[in-house]
């Protein structure tokens, strides 16, 4: 095997040579119609050779070529990697189902390693048994399948203060979409029995993680039993530790913190405990001081993700394909509207599949690009008749200060060379 | 009518779930011992139920504080470099740049208890006596001036302090001053056509480049000077002969699966040390060749004055000094600064000596 993949490794060198002078201007692409292109008039080291044997890679990861398509953290926005954020390359991704290796990750106290048989799930409080279960007894339950988006509270956040960082994943990839596989939450509650709790409209469930942030937040009982799913696995395989393996927390629609990881308690309650993440962070100060608490849905929300800062138009004038995600916290994406020329007249995309509550949207709009400057936006509707504002708009609710829950409308600025860059207008 | 308006649409759930749920069991899983929920249920609310017994006053709070918290936090809760800053910004959150601290910000104090207690010291979390979290509590309520410092926090003392910002928050009430307003889907016209940048982007590059401001997009593009391609002139016969590679000037021996039980140990020191390519200097100094390096020696790191002199005078890392260092670092380097208690235990510090040894290589 190994002299085949020599002899390979050699003409890949001359390939690659051979396509960076064919790609580089118009003029080379004429002479190679002129002789034949000869990627195709030649034969081949792929075509001729051999490839990687099936025990090349028992679990796969992308091709070398596709390298540069992962997360990336921006290393002075904490103190350190290990309470910290990095954000999903939604750029250079397409469809809606987020990959769970490069799906960002937000750690209070570092990912942990912990064993399906060092798993344990207690709930207590208000319910007529308290119980633990171990990993495999949550799969006895009856199980569900759903997808949905998770956004971080604070998706956004640093453009509240203007046009911060230049890239689609830098300012709106702190958000994955995922199939969940698990066990409704209303399963479990029900199976320590709910009697002892009474009317539930007035009650909270805490959830709390394994790991030495102990993050736990207080979620309304109604919530509780209404989507939340307690998932084990995630587009098929088993959740990624940077995920919260083995069992994660799901909370539809709702901030990515209330989404526990690790998650080993659920109590019911007659009060929220006012934890750490549900007062002093995931709260929006006003321009007056006061700070607004409980903000747990996301709001509708979307961005152009090609062409972007990471993704400008390589190939010229003509025709051009402008893709993005929406999503909303309250239910389904209904439609997404695409501007060219900064907020001033508007276009409905095409959503590539009807959208699904609480979940991403593909959207697209086929243009004919001619170089013309260009100020994109897209802008998102929801099922309850929400249209996604400006940042204009939101400021004008909640002044300067705030940071989370940023959902307004995302502008990149198109030159002439098809370069993007992250510009407010206006 | 349910106080969470936004769950109000699910009428169906609502008639569901005004009355206890009376579903059928499966009968998985077993009851949860008390002993099992004692050690897990640790949570207080806000008028301090559940709170553990014990106590702490200021002074005590201050020592402990310097022990486990200021190395992140810094001495007087002001914090170092981007760690939190816990004291401070009084009547600043109106202002253009809010300071939100405990004392500016957090509308609870069972908030800071309870954080503390479950979540720290980081990298080393509920290793401190509830009399400990106590004195560390009335400790950052004197930094932030809201107690004297003859003040004692206990279970009994506890309601009497009000933090300043306990009024300062409101319930979401987007669906009184956002939803209503958030409703035009104006299609064309929608306004003044002549559209300008009023602000660019701050970092038009790789943020994590520094001073490189080359926009991303012209990076990516290629308009920036790009990596040359290998090559194609390589002599075919290179691979095969390879040279075999010269073996390290002085192997060290290592012990495998101690040094994997000291990466584990190590965690409890990631929070400041860094190792390995591309560690740079934290909290603390970096630990790669720390095995036989000159004591406060780390380049382009900060040591105390004690570190650096113990250098000066020939103090030097090997498994004596540092077992000695490791296993009380306040005692073996008085006034050296920094705030770890110590390893307790031989096999723990035998084993972060071979993981230390293992990242000096």
């Amino acid at each position: 095997m190994s002299d085949e993949f020599e002899g390979a490794k050699t003409s890949r060198r001359s390939f690659l040579t051979g396509a960076a002078a064919a790609g580089a201007a118009m003029g080379a692409a004429t002479s190679a119609q002129a002789a034949g292109d000869p990627l195709i008039t030649e034969v081949q080291d792929w075509a001729a050779g051999l490839g990687d044997g099936v025990d090349a890679s028992p679990y796969g990861l992308p091709i070398e070529f596709e390298k540069d398509v992962v997360r990336r953290n921006v290393e002075w926005l904490t103190a350190d990697t290990i309470s910290s954020i990095n954000f999903t390359p939604i750029h250079a991704l397409d469809g809606t189902i987020t990959p769970q290796g490069c799906a960002f990750e937000r750690h209070h106290s570092g990912a942990i390693e912990l064993r399906k048989e060092d798993y344990r799930l207690m709930i207590n409080g208000l319910v007529d048994t308290p119980l633990v279960f171990t990993y495999a007894d949550l799969e006895r339950f009856p199980r569900s399948q759903k997808t949905f988006f998770l956004e971080c509270a604070a998706n956004t956040g640093m453009e509240w203060a203007g046009a911060q960082l230049n890239g689609a994943q830098y300012t709106h990839g702190m958000i994955h979409n995922m199939e969940y596989i698990g066990v409704s939450l209303r399963t479990l509650l029900e199976e320590a029995g709910l009697g002892a709790a009474g009317d539930i409209r007035d009650k909270w469930v805490y959830v709390e993680g394994a790991d030495a942030s102990s993050n736990g937040r207080s979620i309304p009982l109604e919530k509780a039993l209404d989507d939340c799913m307690i998932a084990f696995k995630a587009n098929g395989e088993a959740l990624r530790k940077e995920h919260g393996y083995p069992v994660r927390l799901v909370v539809p629609g709702w901030e990515g913190n209330m989404w526990v990881k690790w998650l080993r308690r659920i109590e019911v309650m007659d009060r929220p405990v006012e934890s750490r993440e549900e007062t002093s962070k995931y709260t929006d100060t006003l321009e007056n001081g006061t700070s607004r608490k409980w903000t747990w849905v996301m709001d509708a929300k979307s961005i152009v993700t090609s062409p972007s800062p990471q993704k400008p138009i390589a190939h010229g004038k003509g025709p051009l394909v402008v893709t993005g995600l929406a999503w909303s916290g309250r239910g389904a994406i209904t439609a997404v509207d695409v501007s060219l020329d900064g907020g001033v007249s508007w276009q409905e995309a095409r959503l590539a599949e009807p959208g699904k509550p609480m979940a991403l949207s593909r959207f697209y709009l086929d243009i004919d690009w001619q170089g013309e400057e260009m100020f994109i936006q897209s802008r998102a509707m929801d099922e309850t008749g929400y249209v996604q504002p400006t940042k204009a708009q939101l400021r004008e609710v909640r002044g300067l200060n705030s940071i989370y829950h940023n959902n307004c409308i995302q502008t990149w600025h198109v030159n002439a060379n098809g370069e993007a860059n992250n510009v407010e207008v206006s | 009518m349910s106080k969470f308006p936004e769950l109000a649409l699910a009428a169906a759930l609502a008639t569901l779930t005004a009355t206890p749920l009376l579903a059928e069991k499966l009968g998985i899983g077993r009851p949860a011992t008390p002993d099992e929920i004692a050690a897990w249920d640790l949570d207080v609310f806000p008028d301090g139920s559940n709170l553990p017994a014990g106590q702490g006053d200021v002074w005590t709070g201050e020592e402990v504080f310097a022990e486990y918290c200021a190395a992140c936090h810094g001495d007087f809760a002001e914090g170092v470099d981007n760690w939190p800053k816990l004291a401070g910004g009084a009547d600043t959150l109106a202002d253009e740049d809010p300071l939100k601290t405990v004392g500016s910000y957090w509308p609870y104090l069972s908030t800071t208890f309870d954080y503390v207690r479950r979540s720290m010291p980081f990298g080393n979390a509920q290793s401190m006596t509830d009399d400990d979290v106590y004195a560390i509590v009335a400790y950052i309520l004197y930094s932030n001036d809201l107690v004297d410092d003859d003040f004692v926090l206990s279970k009994e003392t506890f309601a009497d302090v009000v933090l300043p910002n306990a009024d300062g928050f409101i319930v979401d009430d987007r669906a009184e001053t956002e939803l209503p307003g958030f409703t035009d889907r104006c299609m064309a016209d929608c306004k003044p056509a002549a559209v300008e940048i009023t602000t660019n982007v701050v970092f038009p590059g790789d943020p994590n480049s520094g001073t490189d401001a080359t926009p991303i997009s012209q990076a990516v593009m290629g308009t920036a000077p790009a990596a040359v391609p290998e090559a194609a002139t390589e002599p075919e016969t290179e691979a095969a002969v390879e040279p075999v590679a010269e073996p390290p000037a002085k192997p060290m021996i290592l012990d495998a699966a101690l040094v994997e039980k000291g990466a584990k140990v190590f965690k409890k020191c990631k929070a400041c040390h860094k190792v390995g390519e591309g560690a740079r200097n934290g909290t603390g100094p970096v630990l790669n060749g720390i095995w036989g390096r000159t004591a406060g020696s780390y380049e382009g790191f900060k040591y105390s004055n004690v570190m650096a002199d113990a250098g000066g005078g020939g103090l030097t890392w090997d498994a004596e000094t540092l077992a000695g260092y490791l296993e009380n670092p306040r005692k073996y380097l008085k006034g050296n600064r920094m705030s770890f208690a110590g390893l307790r235990k031989e096999g723990d510090i035998a084993a972060i000596l071979e993981y230390l040894k293992s990242v000096s290589q």
